[in-house]
């Protein structure tokens, strides 16, 4: 169960709360599975998803979890929105409240927008990325795929490589990870390593083969490729020779450990064909478990506001 | 009118007074402070008069009883934004002074970066103009360094400081180019006013809207490094030293700027500071809540920083405490963090909570007044701050002991953004009396 009627980040969630999702998005994997996909849980509830920044997956993964769960789901993005009109967000949260939304989707480019509109809603208010803050569903989803092949969380090496800095989704996954007893590493230049990071009890590489050594499972993420003319690198290329993910790094790794990628990628980037593809490659199934993931989150915080 | 305030326990470190007391005010203008021995009997009286009685006054006379108050010159905000003319839904002379009369100042000097900016002869009589017909309490504007604050070319720094600039500053940005700065710190030395630095490196604080650190990595906002503010810092100091200017530095934040400036002093630089409250109260943590009455330029660092502040208003190397007044809209702040505008409204809060620092035993009750009284008041080269005999009377009524609830809604400045709504706090201001007017806030 879940004590809260919104999902703002992993941060606010106990390891029971986030096994009590895990185990729901389970019993919902198999309702994914099944011939007729879809169940009465929501019926007659809304959601809106509220994307202020470009997305695809997210959206989508959103937006065909509430129809499973039998809920009317309206997609609001800013392209076709009033906030190019110069609405203000409080304007437009009131005015998706006013229509009678149930679930508010919220992805917004500014760091604790979902707490702005928790604030001003009492309906709830689902994080699917604030700004470098939480991707809270997208960390869950890792687990949920991390615990199908590993079977536990605790003692497993978990390496996340790439612009950690700006990353909502590594952030979300040292939590979530660390909260369940995994050990953490991050591995990335220095120049995108987020001030006093190893407080949250991980590790810090800025060597990718030290990095990697033994790890259980290894998460790459998306290089927004404007990094490199804001300084942050030289080269994408320069990039790919320290950091990509190649089949010769994948060696020192253990010989089981899973391939983890948030999409989307950027192939020869961060991570090399033959590794996204290869057989150590889950990032496919990752999509699949996000589906359940977040019927699970949405399940629960309709049984939170009875 | 005139007005004898009893009982009441003078603090006026410009005279060097403390002690019960009586003070006559006639026309506006302080006649007579009269020191009192605890049983009663009078003293020496300050205006060399010997155990003469108080002069009875010959018209009326309204008599203030300010039993267990403190009673001490009008404060002195050294660093005020009343953002008129340009942002009058922000605040305006007549509300901004109104919200400073009620912290109990007397005296604010007004930051430029209005629109237009303060750059200009017109601008600054516009708000000398202002003040006089609207303003609650004495308002000293302060000239742009730079025309209309572009880091390109300098004002005519002469022409605004005899319409009435009492200094310089370009605040709300830095003058970012050294030669522009080094010619400002040069050419003021004609006046000898100071030149007020808003010290920040604009490529490292770029798109930043808290600390960095770690409580910014856990809220994914993004940082303004200390470095940021501490480059400018030595900067200004080189440059001090290389043009022998009076230089003031703006609201210090951190502990590597409290060093530079302690050893600057040190190497006799003729260098003055500032710190406001919420530097000396809040850390970052604060902002776990992503409260945007939270932001502000230069953000509130950690505890280290709060310590080294201390240290450096104790041991002098922060001279004074103004309030970086920043009143803005609730539109403005009510929106996302990185979207909402930096600033606290602080002219209310700026005693009760720079109080807490006696309770502290970080200063002495005496060296805090001096602080936001005659030490800012010499800096801006204007003549208050000071009980002495002649002086206008700008007085404020303090009782040190009372507590109350901050409730940002009572509050006169049409800015209510402060991070301190709720806070009990105690030494609001009883009454003011700025230039002879009564203000009475019970």
């Amino acid at each position: 169960m879940l004590n809260t009627k919104d999902l703002l980040g992993i941060k606010e969630l106990t390891p029971e709360e986030i096994y009590s999702i895990l185990d729901t998005a389970s019993g919902f994997k198999d309702v994914l599975q099944r011939d007729i996909k879809k169940v009465p849980p929501l019926r007659g509830k809304t959601v809106v998803n509220l994307f202020f920044e470009p997305s695809t997956r997210t959206r989508t993964s959103f937006e065909l979890a509430a129809k499973r769960l039998s809920a009317d789901v309206v997609n609001f993005s800013v392209a076709t929105s009033s906030v190019t009109k110069g609405e203000t967000l409080k304007d437009t949260a009131l005015t998706i409240k006013a229509l009678g939304a149930d679930f508010v989707v919220i992805r917004h480019s500014s760091a604790g927008v979902p707490h702005f509109l928790s604030r001003l809603l009492d309906i709830s208010i689902i994080n699917a990325g604030d700004g470098a803050n939480e991707h809270p569903t997208q960390a869950l989803l890792d687990l949920f795929t991390v615990l199908s092949h590993k079977k536990k969380i605790k003692g497993l090496i978990i390496a996340i490589i790439g612009d950690i800095v700006h990353s909502r989704v590594a952030r979300s996954c040292i939590y979530a990870f660390v909260k369940l007893g995994a050990r953490v590493r991050v591995i990335c230049p220095p120049t995108l390593t987020p001030p006093e990071i190893t407080n949250l009890g991980i590790e810090v590489f800025h060597n990718m083969e030290k990095g990697l050594e033994d790890a259980d499972v290894i998460m790459t993420l998306r290089l927004q490729l404007e990094r490199q003319s804001k300084g942050f690198l030289p080269s994408l290329e320069e990039y790919f020779y320290l950091y990509g993910l190649t089949s010769e790094r994948m060696r020192v790794a253990k010989g089981d450990a899973i391939v983890m990628h948030p999409g989307p990628m950027n192939r020869g980037v961060e991570i090399e064909s033959e590794v996204a593809d290869g057989r150590q490659s889950v990032i496919l199934e990752q999509v699949t478990n996000g589906l359940a993931v977040r019927m699970a989150v949405l399940y629960l915080l309709a049984g939170v506001k009875k | 009118m005139n007005i004898l305030i009893k009982n009441g326990r003078i603090i006026d470190p410009s005279q060097d007074i403390d002690g019960k007391g009586e003070i006559l005010i006639e026309d506006g203008k302080i006649m007579e402070v009269r020191r009192l021995k605890a049983e009663g009997k009078r003293l020496k009286a300050k205006n060399g008069k010997k155990n003469s009685e108080l002069r009875t006054p010959d018209s009326e006379l309204r008599i203030i009883d300010a039993s267990g108050c403190i009673v001490i010159p009008g404060l002195v905000d050294m660093h005020t934004h009343l953002r008129e003319p340009g942002y009058e839904y922000k605040e305006t002379i007549a509300t901004g002074t109104k919200a400073a009369v009620r912290g109990g100042f007397t005296s604010v000097c007004c930051m430029p970066n209005t629109n237009p900016v303060n750059d200009t002869i017109s601008v600054t009589a516009f708000i000398i103009d202002k003040a006089k017909k609207e303003g609650s309490c004495a308002v000293y504007p302060i000239g742009a360094i730079t025309k209309t604050q572009r880091n390109e070319e300098l004002a005519e720094l002469d022409a605004l400081k005899r319409s009435g600039c009492v200094a310089f500053s370009d605040d709300g940005k830095p003058v970012t180019n050294s030669l522009i700065m080094r010619r400002a710190l040069e050419y003021s030395k004609i006046f000898d006013v100071p030149i007020i630095s808003h010290c920040e490196d604009m490529y490292l604080s770029e798109g930043g809207v808290m600390n960095e650190g770690f409580i910014s990595t856990i809220l994914g906002l993004k940082g303004i490094p200390k470095a940021a503010e501490e480059i400018m810092v030595a900067r200004d100091l080189a440059l001090c030293e290389l043009t022998g200017g009076k230089l003031h530095i703006a609201h210090v934040s951190t502990e590597g700027s409290v060093g530079l400036i302690r050893e600057a002093k040190a190497r006799g630089i003729r260098v003055t500071a500032e710190t406001c409250p919420h530097y000396f109260t809040l850390t970052d943590e604060a902002l776990k809540s992503y409260d945007t009455n939270l932001k502000v330029n230069p953000p509130v660092r950690t505890e280290r920083d709060v310590e080294a502040i201390k240290r450096g208003l104790n041991d002098n190397t922060i001279d004074a405490i103004a309030t970086d007044h920043a009143p803005h809209h609730a539109d403005d702040k009510t929106k996302e963090f990185d979207a909402a505008a930096f600033g606290i409204s602080g002219l209310e809060t700026a005693f009760p909570l720079s109080l807490k620092l006696v309770e502290q035993k970080v200063l002495s009750l005496k060296q805090l007044i001096h602080k936001m009284t005659v030490t800012p008041a010499n800096i801006m080269g204007i003549l208050k701050g000071s009980l002495s005999v002649g002086s206008d009377a700008d007085i404020a009524i303090i009782d040190p002991e009372k507590s109350l609830e901050v409730d940002s809604s009572t509050f006169l400045s049409k800015g209510k953004n402060t991070p301190f709504h709720g806070w009990v706090l105690k030494g609001f201001v009883e009454k003011t009396i700025a230039a002879g007017k009564i203000y009475d806030w019970t």
